[in-house]
């Protein structure tokens, strides 16, 4: 049977499912606390401790800048990709594949489009817990720069929309768990190394730096930095764009490749 | 429920076809209020498929099929708030407690939080589950899972109640657990549609059987008229028959079906003959019974295995 996107499938009930996955979250509270709390402060030690003092400082935009003021940006631009893209490729698939969750849930009122948007939402939502722990670590660091650096908490929504919703159309493709190394090893991982992370791709060819730019992190990384740095200014408007045009592109692929998997 | 509501289930020449194989092939049946129906049939019959899209998981391929009166297709959220599912799987949430999973299951429903938690617990003490209510759901035995199952398909208050395969897997203690709980369900007027390959659950539980074969309906009735009108009454089993049997009931023209190492007679009460087989040809390998509805089921869909 052919996909086809139903959008008007979708009712404000996609709560329900934010709501359950809440609910399990809150149970681990503490383990899904840490992480996001020490991960920058391993990160911090490491490259600013370890490799500043070889580096320096770094180019930016025309600036200076010592190298942990740097990289701390990106760092919550990487939480945000990883915490919903893991969220809706991992365990979206555990709940899909191995715990029929999505089956128990398609036999009460709610559709398949109420559910996947409600995953979706909450890894967006996962996505925004982990920056606002990160951001208070780096902040305490006085890596930040308020109030601008507050802009990273709505930014954080908006990359995790972008960023589930990747991770959902490879849910909707992949044959078996496994395979979600394919899509790790081929766009997140790129991102991470290559994304304007731990060096500025100014110093890419300039072909490598289209291509830098044509992927999602990027920008995020861009808009992240321009937050915490207080530098605000008006180019950043096409990085949110790019961002929120990427999530409006992938979103019904995701409920397409979705309805494709689930209704036969 | 509306004056036109005569069914609650009315399926009409549906049909379902998955990639070039037709599960379910033009069935129509209905099912009145109050009313348990059976579907029985072998594996790959089209009994679960059928189920799935009365309960608008699965859509259909052709044909029609009205649940309250309301088309499936068009209508599948109102339909689904008034019923209560249980799937084959067990699938409850491994992630949340006993009373939880009722809790949240209720909350998909949009039903209010205090009338949610009321409800669930009535729901495991009907169950025997209330001193299980914090545990996770993985420790519970099979039959406790299926009763939560049970439990939650009800959380809603359904007016129908649909079960695949509802004590598949379970131990005759289990499987009478559930019973006994779906009899209850039953005397209080709720309306059932399930399917299973056990014939005792079948004859205990329902008041009408559908028997499926090949994605058709072979034969529709009571449970007692099925058995009566494709087994008789009684049936008569010997092993390793001689030739003067198998003389006798083909000159007789007995009803019977003949195995490798058995011949199985079908007779009626008042069958004469019948009486006689038993007088002449049986000693220690024969078998007198009564007839089941094992029998209609094996002579209607054949006994060769399904695999």
């Amino acid at each position: 049977m052919i996909g086809s996107f139903r959008a008007g499938n979708i009712s404000w009930r996609f709560i329900r499912i934010w709501n359950r996955n809440v609910l399990v979250y809150r149970k681990i509270w503490f383990v899904n606390f840490l992480v996001p709390l020490l991960e920058p402060v391993l990160y911090l030690a490491a490259f600013g401790v370890g490799l500043s003092a070889l580096i320096g400082k770094v180019p930016y935009r025309g600036e200076e800048l010592p190298y942990m003021v740097f990289i701390a940006p990106a760092l919550l631009a990487i939480t945000m990709m990883y915490n919903s893209f893991f969220e809706n490729t991992f365990a979206s698939f555990v709940r899909m594949y191995y715990q029929k969750t999505f089956d128990a849930m398609m036999a009460t009122p709610l559709s398949l489009e109420d559910i996947i948007a409600g995953e979706i939402v909450w890894g967006a939502t996962k996505s925004v817990i982990a920056a606002a722990i990160m951001l208070a670590v780096i902040s305490a660091f006085g890596l930040a720069h308020y109030p601008y650096a507050l802009l990273v908490l709505p930014l954080s929504f908006l990359g995790g929309l972008a960023f589930g919703t990747a991770g959902m159309v490879c849910t909707g493709l992949v044959p078996s768990i496994d395979m979600f190394n394919l899509p790790i090893f081929l766009f997140i991982t790129p991102m991470f190394l290559f994304g304007g992370t731990f060096f500025p791709n100014s110093t890419l060819p300039v072909w490598a730096q289209k291509i830098s730019y044509g992927l999602p992190l990027t920008h995020l990384v861009d808009l992240c930095r321009a937050c915490c740095l207080g530098q605000m200014s008006d180019d950043l408007i096409w990085n949110a764009m790019y961002l929120a045009i990427f999530f409006v592109l992938l979103f019904p692929l995701a409920l397409i490749v979705m309805r494709r998997r689930l209704i036969n | 429920m509306g004056e036109n509501e005569r069914y609650i289930i009315e399926a009409a020449e549906l049909r379902k076809e998955f990639g070039g194989i037709t599960a379910v092939d033009g069935v129509s049946f209905h099912l009145v209020p109050g009313e348990c129906l059976g579907l029985l049939g072998p594996n790959g019959a089209g009994k679960t498929s059928t189920i799935r899209m009365a309960y608008g998981f699965s859509p259909i391929t052709s044909g029609s099929l009205k649940v309250f009166g309301m088309d499936i297709s068009s209508r599948p959220r109102e339909i689904k708030a008034r019923i209560g599912v249980c799937q084959q799987d067990n699938n409850l949430d491994p992630d949340l407690s006993v009373l939880q999973n009722l809790e949240v299951f209720g909350r998909y429903f949009n039903i209010a939080r205090k009338e949610t938690l009321d409800r669930a617990l009535q729901l495991l003490k009907f169950m025997s589950l209330e001193n299980r209510k914090d545990d996770k759901v993985t420790s519970l035995s099979g039959g406790m899972m299926r009763r939560l199952v049970l439990a939650r398909a009800l959380i809603n208050n359904p007016e129908l109640l649909i079960l695949d395969e509802p004590t598949t897997g379970l131990d005759p203690q289990a499987r009478h657990q559930v019973w006994e709980r779906l009899e209850m369900l039953r005397a209080n007027g709720l309306s059932i549609l399930l399917t299973t390959h056990y014939m005792d659950e079948a004859s205990r539980l329902c008041e009408r059987l559908i028997i499926m074969h090949n994605g058709k309906i072979l034969v529709e009735g009571k449970p007692t008229d099925l058995i009566r009108a494709y087994a008789g009454d009684h049936v008569v089993e010997i092993v390793n028959p001689g030739t003067d049997v198998m003389e006798f009931v083909n000159t007789n023209d007995l009803v019977h079906d003949s195995l490798d190492h058995r011949v199985i007679i079908y007779g009626r009460e008042s069958d004469r003959l019948f009486e006689v087989i038993g007088d002449r040809f049986c000693d220690e390998t024969c078998i007198k019974r009564l007839a089941t509805l094992e029998d209609v089921f094996l002579r209607l869909t054949g006994r060769e295995l399904r695999e």
